[in-house]
């Protein structure tokens, strides 16, 4: 039993990834509470404004209209305010020079999609339990590199 | 004149729990007998105010001795890994952890899995790569020096666990760091 609740973002704008990925997190036995964003701008327009609880783990889809991952990406990581969020990459790439370039531009996990619900729920479960221990435990954030 | 009373305590701690909550600016819900969900995590500030408020009616966060017993067990652990002579002394963590913190392994396992979503052995070998990844980014000590000063059996060995906790080889890890600082 924890007293914390995990607060986690997702951005993707295919309508039954969202859904999957929704399904996924509540059958994961962890306190979370999961909100839902359908690209980039919609994003970066809901964590600029005040008095809102931030995520600690956002889950950005490489390719998006309007904003994609990559620029949302560098959007995050030019604001100080923002830097205690984890950013995962989440996307159907699995390019070696994709994964290094997400890295290099400041993502801490980078999740190769998985096709099938049970492997995403471990995947989504691994994660999850990894970053909450680089909120608990004093482990050095800036290092934090997760390829999964 | 006596008034004989009948009283439904359940009642009771509901209406002083709600009463307390609703005094902090604190979102949550109430779960039944004996928990509260947050809706929002709080630090150890508003924590310490809220357990001060409710121990006065004989309301007691038991978590939050858990929680600090695990705390323990993670400075240990931390101590441990940085700590050479250990090393050396090659002695088992269970023995360690019980000794230092009077508790059986046994107990300290299981309130740690209960706490923290990880077992103690997996929270080692995350301290412990993670000192890894400041002894490559320091750059004064080659892969096969560092596997040597934290006591693995071989560079492979670290090479592995490596690759396994980060998905990483540490060479790829060396690189991406790198690039970063450049950019």
């Amino acid at each position: 039993m924890n007293l914390e609740i995990l607060q986690i973002a997702l951005v993707d704008d295919d309508e039954d990834d969202r859904f999957l990925f929704k399904e996924a997190i509540e059958d994961i036995e962890m306190n979370t509470n999961l909100s839902l964003f359908k690209n980039g701008k919609e994003f970066l327009d809901y964590i600029f404004k005040p008095d809102i609880i931030l995520p600690e783990l956002v889950f950005l889809d490489l390719n998006m209209p309007v904003i994609n991952g990559i620029q949302c990406l560098t959007e995050i990581r030019k604001n100080n305010d923002l830097s205690a969020l984890s950013v995962a990459i989440y996307s159907t790439s699995s390019s070696d020079k994709d994964i290094e370039d997400t890295f290099v531009k400041g993502a801490n996990i980078y999740i190769k999609k998985p096709n099938d619900f049970n492997k995403l729920k471990n995947v989504l479960e691994k994660v999850l339990k990894i970053n909450w221990q680089y909120f608990t435990s004093g482990l050095n954030k800036e290092n934090f590199l997760l390829k999964i | 004149m006596k008034l004989y009373l009948n009283y439904d305590i359940n009642v009771v701690y509901k209406a002083v729990l709600k009463e307390q909550l609703d005094k902090t600016d604190i979102q949550y819900e109430l779960n039944g007998i004996g928990e509260v969900n947050l809706l929002k995590n709080i630090d150890s500030n508003e924590l310490k105010t809220l357990s001060d408020q409710l121990e006065k009616y004989g309301i007691t966060i038991i978590e939050d001795y858990k929680s600090q017993l695990v705390q323990r067990i993670k400075d240990s652990v931390t101590e441990m890994i940085y700590n050479e002579e250990y090393e050396e002394k090659s002695y088992k963590v269970s023995v360690y952890l019980s000794e230092k913190l009077n508790y059986s392994y046994t107990y300290l396992s299981n309130l740690f899995s209960e706490v923290t979503y990880t077992s103690i052995e997996n929270f080692i070998i995350l301290k412990r790569i993670d000192y890894v990844k400041s002894l490559i980014i320091n750059d004064e000590l080659t892969l096969t020096e560092i596997a040597y000063k934290l006591n693995y059996s071989s560079v492979a060995h670290l090479s592995a666990q490596f690759k396994k906790t980060t998905g990483l080889t540490p060479t790829v890890f060396q690189k991406i760091i790198t690039r970063r600082k450049k950019e």
